[in-house]
């Protein structure tokens, strides 16, 4: 080997990526995510009793089971420890907080089935899927069971009078006692689009006594874990702080749905929701700060995650006002999540020792020594 | 090139089956399987082309010239499918109201080209006709057992409305699994790309067994997996 040789293969050395370690590793990502749920979680639990304890406990075991059974029929030998890595954890939680609390046990058993079975692992495993799966398995819950995907209950802190004690909360998470009707309840966005639908006006709407009274903190009727936007949005900030997520795709995603519903309500305040109940009803906190963030389904790029965000707010916007379903975060993420190859496709970023144009950068000393 | 009958047979049932390994026809195949006998029904529409296509492209087939063969083709087909969509209006006007539209479209039903392409015009008549009726069950086969399997989880009922099928006879087929519905997504598109997807990782598992079985027993002939068509591969598919 000449001389000049080795100063090639060093300067080949020196342009290539250094690969350094940062020593972070899918468990520990998986884990921080899961802990930022817990308070969320804890609150929904407080909020809608033992019926959704159980839903969530549920739906966890069975994306275990799912997971631990797709690894071992694609010949994984140590099923086990990839089980470990907690991603399929995060994916049946991420689901559960997205159920109606009080829905029945097989809910979230068809649901896990759809997320890790459908969603994940027919894609090739973590990393190779196209679509969020937690989000996949809600979409296909609330097209297949309509009516089990929208029964949703007026909080019920865990007070001895009213709530439903231990066993009367099995028995209607098993199916057995359904849901009384007194206390199933509209969320706020269904109501107001069947109350747009029906020709009353959004102000007059509102003033009645149906209106479910919104709040930061979220005692109103909603799925599992969405409600309270304070706790979801201390959970953002914890994984922002830890490093987990950037903040590009959920100010796109909150930017995307306000901004317009901020116009349209200044506009004709009595057909439009305002910007403060598109924000704080619905998945929109939970979809931008913990599902929009996902790292396979959403672009590399801080501008691709940026654009995928505003994407998905301006779609869940368009269809909370204009579609047919009351709300559209599920929908908007996985439209976005089919985008997003194209995306990254556009949004590239610099090649390192590249202008963005693709020309080398080539350096003053460089271009004397030549 | 004479194959055998059992070697047609097994081809267009199994081994070469136009949808679970051609993988061809998957427009129909999603599109009317929303329950069994829908399935049932345009399965047996396409068989009765599917035969007498391929009959008459082997009685023509050494007067077509290689240049002029695939209009020809084409103006059989669609002639024998209008005549199959003007019986199915006359004599099962019921199944012709749910399947109407994609009995036309049997014309382009890539599956029937593919065999006057792959096998008719090259083979005689009587091997012809054995293939199109083996080709034939084999896509109805598919399309019925796709149909049941969504309709089963879809709606709960297995073979409803068969008797306005097959007769008042074939009542007995109609069952009501259980009265509680089912997952709506079933009967939609999505439900039929699924239910598709496990069936072809089935059929792949149960050929690989049988492979393995076949290597085992050194003497036995090697089962011929369902992986690449053997001899005859599909036209490419419209």
């Amino acid at each position: 080997m000449s001389a000049a040789d080795y100063t090639d293969y060093q300067a080949a050395r020196a342009f290539a990526s250094p690969h350094a370690h940062g020593g972070g590793e899918v468990r520990r990502t998986m884990f921080l995510v899961l802990t930022a749920l817990v308070p969320a979680t804890l609150f929904g639990f407080w909020l809608y009793g033992w019926p959704a304890f159980f839903l969530w406990l549920m739906t966890l075991i069975s994306v275990l089971l799912f997971e631990f059974m797709s690894l071992r029929l694609m010949g994984q030998k140590n099923a086990g420890r990839a089980l470990g890595d907690g991603s399929a954890l995060l994916t049946g939680w991420l689901l559960a907080m997205t159920l109606p609390p009080w829905s029945p046990w097989w809910v979230g058993v068809l649901g896990a089935f759809i997320a890790i079975v459908i969603g994940k692992q027919v894609f090739g495993g973590l990393g190779q899927n196209v679509f969020n799966p937690a989000m996949v398995a809600r979409v296909a819950l609330l097209i297949s069971f309509p009516l089990q995907l929208t029964a949703w209950v007026t909080p019920l802190p865990l007070t001895p009078l009213t709530a439903p004690g231990f066993i009367e909360s099995l028995h209607i998470t098993l199916g057995q006692t359904p849901v009384p009707d007194a206390i199933t309840s509209a969320s706020l966005l269904g109501y107001a689009k069947t109350e747009l639908s029906r020709g009353i006006e959004l102000a007059q709407a509102l003033t009645t006594s149906h209106a479910p009274q919104l709040s930061w903190l979220g005692a109103r009727a909603g799925s599992l874990g969405e409600s309270s936007a304070l706790l979801i949005l201390a959970g953002g900030i914890f994984l922002l702080i830890t490093g987990v997520i950037r903040g590009y795709a959920p100010l796109g995603v909150l930017a995307g749905a306000l901004i317009p519903a901020f116009i349209a309500h200044s506009i004709a305040p009595e057909s439009y929701l305002d910007a403060r109940s598109h924000l704080l009803s619905g998945a929109l906190m939970l979809g931008a700060f913990f599902i929009a963030t996902d790292y396979v389904t959403s672009p590399t790029t801080g501008a691709g995650q940026l654009v995928f965000g505003l994407g998905v707010g301006l779609m869940t916007w368009i269809i909370r006002t204009l579609g047919g379903y009351p709300e559209g975060v599920a929908f908007a993420i996985l439209l976005m999540n089919a985008l997003t190859p194209i995306i990254d496709r556009v949004i590239k970023p610099r090649i390192l020792g590249r202008t963005w144009s693709g020309r080398p950068i080539v350096s003053a000393d460089a271009g004397k020594e030549a | 090139m004479s194959a055998s009958i059992k070697t047609l047979v097994k081809d267009g049932l199994w081994s070469n089956n136009v949808v679970f390994a051609q993988m061809i026809a998957l427009c129909p195949a999603s599109a009317v399987t929303t329950s069994g006998t829908n399935g049932l029904g345009m399965g047996l529409a396409t068989t009765a082309v599917l035969v007498v296509s391929n009959i008459l492209v082997a009685l023509v087939r050494h007067f077509v010239s290689e240049q002029v063969r695939i209009p020809v083709f084409v103006v059989l087909i669609a002639t024998l499918v209008t005549v199959v969509d003007m019986l199915l209006n006359a004599w099962l006007h019921e199944l012709y109201k749910v399947l109407g539209l994609f009995i036309a479209l049997i014309v382009v039903n890539c599956a029937i080209l593919g065999r006057a392409e792959a096998f008719a015009s090259k083979n005689g008549v009587w091997a012809s006709a054995v293939d199109g009726l083996a080709m034939g069950l084999g896509f109805t086969f598919a399309l019925t057992l796709i149909g049941l399997i969504r309709e089963f989880l879809g709606s709960g009922t297995l073979f409803a409305q068969a008797p306005q099928l097959l007769g008042a006879s074939f009542a007995f087929l109609e069952t009501q699994v259980h009265p509680h519905g089912g997952a709506l997504l079933m009967i939609l598109p999505p439900g039929a790309f699924a239910v598709l997807g496990f069936l072809l990782a089935g059929k792949r598992l149960i050929d690989r067994r049988l492979e393995a079985k076949g290597r085992a027993r050194p003497n036995a002939p090697v089962t011929p997996n369902g992986d690449f068509p053997d001899s005859t591969l599909p036209a490419p598919s419209p």
